[in-house]
């Protein structure tokens, strides 16, 4: 199984990068995700999750190819 | 319906122009048209702001706008839309985001027009990082409220 990891503004700055690429033989949950791809336990509340370029939230599940996004509230306009 | 992303400056006017151009066959549906522009002020929260940087995320935005707008398209009468939206550096006064919608009757222009605005900002993957007088960068953490709470 293969993830690919992207993170966006403030979040891409403070992990000080823009993503990582997971692999395992497990599937695993947003909340999973997110810890094996920062180290970090708890998914901030505030933090917006994206699968394949749609929004999901925090229990969905992740499958192999998957392209999972973490970024914080949108501000455009 | 008609999406664009500018990394350059654009003229609002001169786009609704072109817009309105393109679609000679509506000329006659079209009773009205409500417009939406978003320029960017020299002031937030208090500070001077001499520039802005706009991020977003390739493939994603594009694809949240035009679900915005296909929703905007289910449950109004619209005839047409066109959003255009800047990305990259930008500086006080310029256009940051232009909204047009065309439709026969006036109210479902105003009601959609604002629909797919709120929508833009709580749900299109853009964000804002400012540049302050006093040299100092900022995130924007969060849009405004767009209705009276």
């Amino acid at each position: 199984m293969s993830i690919k990891v992207r993170y966006f503004a403030s979040l891409k700055e403070s992990l000080g990068c823009d993503g990582v690429e997971l692999s395992g033989a497990e599937s695993l949950t947003v909340q999973q995700v997110w810890s094996q791809a920062t180290g970090q336990i708890t998914l901030p509340d505030n933090i917006l999750v994206a699968v394949n370029m749609a929004y999901v939230d925090q229990m969905a599940e992740i499958t192999d190819g998957d392209e999972v996004a973490f970024f914080p509230p949108v501000t455009g306009g | 319906m008609i999406i664009k992303l500018s990394a350059e400056a654009f003229e609002p006017f001169e786009e609704v122009k072109r817009f309105q151009e393109q679609q000679a066959e509506l000329a006659g549906a079209v009773g009205a048209t409500s417009i939406f522009i978003g320029t960017m002020r020299d002031f937030n929260d208090g500070d001077s702001v001499v520039s802005m940087s706009l991020e977003y995320y390739p493939g994603m935005t594009e694809r949240q706008l035009e679900m915005i707008v296909t929703e905007a398209l289910e449950r109004w009468v619209v005839l047409n839309v066109l959003v255009v939206h800047r990305v990259g550096d930008i500086s006080p006064g310029d256009p940051i985001v232009l909204v047009v919608v065309e439709t026969s009757h006036r109210g479902d222009a105003f009601d959609a027009c604002r629909f797919i605005m709120e929508a833009l900002k709580s749900k299109a993957p853009f964000w804002k990082k400012e540049q302050l007088a006093s040299q100092q960068s900022r995130w924007v953490e969060n849009n405004s409220k767009g209705y009276a709470p």
